[in-house]
């Protein structure tokens, strides 16, 4: 008996009093939902994924879809999608592949800490008029400064600095590696850093020529599978980072698959043309604090101690213990990736249940690093579901130095997150390599898309801190007092170190 | 100034390194390093065409992402030399610690009698000219080129009985080619990996290694060049391609 297919999970119809013909649905999904016959527009739901790639192209507005449209007996622990994983597994005996972010119904701690304002003894400031200051500046900061007076009354300081990275705005973006997505969507967010004074990741797919016009605003990254390091890579970025662990996927490795290794990802990350890039979960040379410490030493040897090197691990119960050792280890940043962070593939079954959110992981390291008197010895990016201003001044406000984001800069390039990354056929251009996919993405437009949210959330973070009465976003770091928490349970609380509302 | 001689004795890593770099920034074609006894990452990312003699024992890292030297270690060497290197010649007259030429994507190494663990794991190739090499004159450890995706390793087995007697090799193997002297046993070979057939055409292959492996450790080749190893090849360059089904 064959156990059939399950429903399909979207159903799309085409108003076809308003549909003209134009045949642009036909053209625009790569996924071929649609398809013609004779002068009919026939459409194949199963094959939609949400993209709504579609939808936005259609001049007439005259497409429709709709989640689920069939039903199953109802029950609260056996859902449909636990029942349609069960199918597919007894179908093929393999793990089930995903995309994006966790997608399962945790609360968010984010919607549950509220901000402060100030209203009648400390006046709020008033952005418009008031200099705030936003610069950020990431890399260890010395624990005091020790300056020289000379007889003729000019001063020297004597502490030697250790390089940091300058941003004019705590925001940037997080890894997304060429390979995961498209040399064009690489170049958008490359030209948004550079016009907004920030950084981006390289992901670990190496560094394509094109973008080095843009290396002084690229963070590269080496994992584990070392795609793309050579010397002159590691030279290239203002800064360097290891990357240990992932939120999407805590404890497993990256893995790029074939398909998506065509003749320019082979080149940039010198690999064969077509095979598997495999990044395993450990760096085989790092099996302890001290390995890691040594792998962060030799990348600032290797560069002659020029350039901020940072650390990148999930969001994991003892991720303040393990930052705390990154702090000793000569690193000068330490990224904390939240199990909402995004993933282009991952097995579903890490992205929907493993890793802690990114909101009790901040806290908990930036208390770690402040109990043990080392928070100045590195800064803490904060990553993983960040999803608007607010979430960001809650995470500085929790602890963190500056943030990435990921997702929220994909969607600012036409991406509708529906989860299909690891298929390489996105219809915006974005997590696919097919050439005349990738060329629907153009760098100039969407560079300034992407540019414009990192503006809007500046601003509004400005106005955030200035209605809390503060005007330097230093000011603002791990300060849990302009914070609380509300319908949050004790323990959260103790964890984020955070007073409920009213107290 | 063609050549320049360093006390490292009781010298910190990060000076070491400095004075090497000012030593070829002023020209220098030889660097002699005197009572190395375990700094790390000696010529780290070092880009120049000069030889440097080591006398000691290397510490970890050895070579990391260097591009171009030649390094000659008169003596043992710690963990990882070759680390991620892209090109230049690294020669050990002594043994290696675990994962050496971890990552190599160029140069070759020679390590004249053992290495640990790991070694060659993860060693890559893009196209015939960044082709990595290491050889090894006595015996491996475990998960010898697991996850290779380039390159050559290969294990002579001099004074050995058994080059290559435990587990792992070639675990996830997906690119590159093991060859080792002597009979592998089948239940030592990883995951992903199989027995190939050393053939004429693999003997050829070899044999500029294994002169350069004899003349660097002035050694007779003659005894090498047989039909004697085994060849271990990727079974397939997708190994999970077959691991995983959509959501």
């Amino acid at each position: 008996m064959s156990l059939g297919s399950v429903p399909l999970k979207y159903k799309v119809t085409i108003d076809r009093e308003q549909c003209m013909h134009c045949m642009r649905c036909i053209d625009n999904c790569s996924y071929g939902v649609y398809h013609k016959e004779d002068d009919r527009i026939i459409i194949d739901s199963r094959k939609c994924t949400a993209c709504h790639h579609c939808i936005s192209m259609c001049p007439r507005d005259a497409i429709s879809l709709k989640e689920r449209p069939v039903d199953y007996r109802s029950h609260p622990l056996w859902t449909a999608e636990a029942r349609e994983d069960i199918i597919n597994q007894a179908r093929t005996g393999k793990i089930i592949l995903a995309g994006m972010g966790n997608a399962k119904p945790y609360p968010v701690i984010f919607d549950r800490l509220v901000l402060d304002a100030c209203q009648v003894t400390n006046p709020s400031i008033d952005p418009l008029r008031e200099p705030m200051e936003l610069r950020t500046y990431l890399g260890k900061k010395p624990s005091r400064l020790e300056i020289d007076k000379k007889d003729n009354g000019d001063i020297e300081l004597k502490t030697k600095l250790t390089p940091n990275l300058k941003l004019e705005t705590p925001i940037m973006i997080g890894h997304m590696s060429y390979g995961a997505i498209s040399l064009n969507a690489q170049l958008s967010l490359a030209k948004a850093v550079e016009k907004t004074g920030t950084f981006m990741g390289t992901g670990e797919g190496g560094l394509h020529e094109a973008i080095y016009p843009y290396q002084k605003n690229m963070i590269v990254q080496v994992a584990s599978g070392r795609f793309g390091v050579d010397i002159n890579y590691l030279e290239r970025g203002a800064a360097i980072e290891i990357k240990i662990g992932q939120g999407a996927k805590p404890g497993i490795g990256g893995h790029l698959p074939g398909e998506k290794v065509c003749q320019d990802v082979s080149c940039t990350r010198m690999i064969p043309l077509g095979s598997d890039a495999i990044s395993p979960a450990p760096h085989h040379d790092i099996y302890s604090i001290e390995d890691l410490a040594q792998l962060v030493r030799s990348l600032k040897e290797a560069t002659e101690w020029k350039k901020p090197v940072f650390v990148k691990i999930a969001a994991v119960h003892n991720a303040a213990a393990i930052s705390a050792g990154i702090a000793r280890s000569s690193a000068d940043a330490v990224v904390i990736d939240g199990f909402r962070g995004g993933s282009g593939a991952t097995p579903k079954v890490f992205r929907d249940n493993v890793g802690i959110p990114i909101e009790a992981a901040v806290a908990s390291v930036d208390q770690k690093l402040k109990d043990q008197g080392i928070r100045n010895k590195i800064s803490v990016i904060a990553s993983g579901g960040i999803r608007n201003s607010a979430d960001i001044a809650k995470s500085i406000a929790l602890g963190a130095d500056a943030v990435y984001i990921g997702t929220g800069a994909l969607i600012a390039m036409g991406c509708r997150v529906c989860g299909q990354c690891y298929r390489g056929m996105c219809p915006w251009g974005i997590a696919t390599q097919r050439p005349d996919l990738v060329e629907r993405l153009d760098p100039e437009v969407e560079s300034e898309h992407v540019a414009n949210l990192i503006r809007s959330w500046t601003l509004e973070l400005s106005e955030l801190m200035g209605a809390a009465g503060i005007n330097s976003i230093e000011s603002l770091r791990s300060n849990r007092s302009r914070l609380r928490g509300y319908m949050l349970d004790e323990g959260t609380l103790d964890v984020l170190q955070v007073k409920p509302v009213g107290a | 100034m063609e050549k320049v001689e360093i006390d490292a004795k009781g010298m910190h890593y990060t000076p070491l390194n400095e004075m090497i770099r000012e030593a070829v920034r002023n020209g220098a074609k030889e660097i002699i390093l005197d009572n190395v006894i375990g700094q790390r990452f000696i010529a780290d990312g070092l880009k120049a065409d000069v030889t440097i003699r080591i006398n000691g024992v290397a510490g970890g890292d050895l070579g990391m992402f260097m591009n171009g030297p030649t390094c000659i270690v008169n003596g043992n060497c710690d963990h990882a030399p070759g680390n991620t290197m892209d090109g230049g010649t690294i020669v050990i007259h002594g043994s290696a610690g675990d994962a050496a030429a971890h990552s190599m994507r160029g140069g070759k190494l020679f390590v004249k009698n053992n290495i640990g663990y790991r070694g060659g794991i993860h060693m890559k190739q893009y196209e015939e000219e960044r082709k990595p090499v290491l050889v090894v004159g006595g015996s491996s450890h475990a998960f010898l080129g697991e996850y290779m995706a380039g390159g050559l390793i290969l294990v002579l087995g001099i004074g050995q009985e058994d080059p290559a007697k435990d587990r792992g090799i070639g675990s996830g193997i997906h690119g590159g080619m093991i060859v080792i002297r002597g009979e592998v046993k089948d239940e030592l070979l990883g995951v992903g990996a199989r027995k190939a057939e050393f053939g004429e055409k693999e003997l050829e292959m070899i044999t500029p290694y294994v002169e350069e492996f004899c003349k660097y450790f002035d050694t007779e080749p003659s005894g090498l060049l047989d039909m004697n190893y085994t060849c271990i090849v990727p079974a397939s360059t997708r190994p999970f391609a077959g691991k995983y089904t959509w959501e």
